[in-house]
């Protein structure tokens, strides 16, 4: 049957025109969720004193039992965080860590929250393991790259959107009003977007999705692939 | 005879990295498949992420004709024969991603019908973290094993690392690894 014989061809030469959709990562990302859920980092407030009191509720709370925390007393004469204790050890095992951000929803201190730096892997079971140094946030409060993670320009700002979307209390009066305290580089960060309308997009870098992706969208809603 | 009296142009490389350039040009992954990091893994042989580009994009149904060996998804006590039947029976040289923190360590389940670790079966060469990791992340893992085949032996590719199923239980390194300075892992580089 000729004509069945070059309707597959048809099909196949007829996507020759249509547009690219491939995301060619290692040149480019695909852009992320506002909200994502990627590599955890641990602040600083403004005077640079850690925000970790290591009250060891992030490692209680953590589903796959990835946390260890160990608090210790503060040396009176250089204290690390403000307060009694601070985490002496923090460690996070990235091989069992699923990302649910419950840690970050248990923290009182706002010390933890997850980046959106999801490109890393290992090459062994040890450099799996986060350790304190390289968890917290450097000087400038940017998260510490490290060499076998692939940080793009502008990933390393936007380290809290989560936590900052919804209220901290939970009730939904309170949405948007800042309650939370400043970080080290920022001050206090503006609140994401929420269901609210208090919100800075262009502080927080936050987008819809369905503005950046629209090649991948379908017309019908909202996109431009036919 | 030189190079003087051929007539014709020619290209000339080391065997060692043509080897290694063309292992890591055409690495044939194995569907191996267990779990939902495997739905994630079809997402990156798909048209958004084209794992075509690499060369990959063959998931070759049958082990003879494989070089790698994509573990998503947790691995089961039932399943962890089967998982080495598999590896055993793919040609050498041969690697193994462990993809999703269920096949790196268990994840998750701590529990006694999952495999702590894929690692514990066969040797891992590269792991993915994540739950499950994007098809970026699984790429991110796969351009790192390409450094690892570019940059490797050919013959003797498998280094004492720490880790995997040569892990040694005695003296001091009694199950936890250090990574020594020497074999710090490479790593994929910022692109120009």
């Amino acid at each position: 049957m000729p004509s069945n014989f070059f309707g597959g061809f048809k099909v196949s030469f007829k996507q020759i025109f249509e547009p690219r959709v491939t995301t060619s990562y290692p040149n480019q990302k695909r852009p992320k969720a506002p909200r994502l859920h990627g590599r955890h980092v641990l602040n600083r407030y403004e005077d640079g004193m850690e925000k970790c009191i290591g009250c060891e509720l992030c490692a209680g709370v953590c589903p796959a039992d990835c946390i260890y925390v160990r608090g210790l007393d503060n040396p009176p004469d250089h204290p690390v965080s403000p307060g009694e204790r601070y985490g002496y050890i923090y460690e996070i095992n990235y091989l069992r860590c699923i990302h649910c951000d419950m840690c970050v929803e248990a923290c009182p201190t706002e010390a933890i929250t997850e980046s959106k730096l999801f490109e890393f892997s290992f090459t062994s079971r040890a450099d799996a393991i986060y350790t304190k140094e390289e968890l917290v946030v450097d000087d400038e409060g940017r998260p510490k790259h490290q060499p076998w993670e692939d940080w793009r320009e502008g990933e390393d700002l936007h380290t809290s959107g989560w936590m900052r979307a919804t209220a901290p209390g939970g009730a939904s009066e309170y949405e948007g009003v800042i309650s939370w305290s400043g970080e080290l580089g920022y001050g206090k960060r503006a609140p994401e977007a929420g269901q609210s309308d208090n919100r800075d997009d262009e502080a927080t870098g936050n987008f819809l999705l369905k503005d950046i992706s629209a090649d991948h969208i379908p017309v019908e809603f909202g996109g431009s692939v036919r | 005879m030189g190079f003087e009296s051929l007539q014709h142009n020619f290209l000339t490389g080391q065997l060692e990295n043509l080897v290694r350039w063309a292992r890591k040009s055409s690495m044939w992954p194995a569907t191996f498949g267990l779990a939902c990091c495997a739905i994630e893994m079809m997402a990156a042989g798909a048209a958004d992420f084209d794992l075509s580009r690499f060369g990959m994009e063959v998931f070759r149904a049958s082990p003879r004709q494989a070089d790698l060996m994509i573990v998503a998804g947790r691995v089961s006590q039932k399943m962890a024969p089967v998982l080495r039947q598999v590896y055993d029976q793919m040609m050498e040289p041969k690697w193994v991603i462990s993809m999703g923190v269920c096949a790196s360590s268990g994840g998750m389940f701590n529990n006694y019908a999952i495999l702590q670790g894929v690692d514990q079966v066969v040797p891992v060469d590269v792991y993915a973290p994540g739950c499950p990791p994007g098809p970026q992340t699984l790429m991110h893992a796969i351009l790192t094993l390409h450094e690892k085949v570019r940059t490797g032996e050919i013959l003797q590719r498998r280094e004492l690392s720490g880790a995997g199923a040569s892990i040694e239980l005695s003296g001091e390194n009694r199950g936890y690894a250090r990574t020594d300075a020497a074999i710090r892992p490479v790593y994929l580089g910022t692109p120009k």
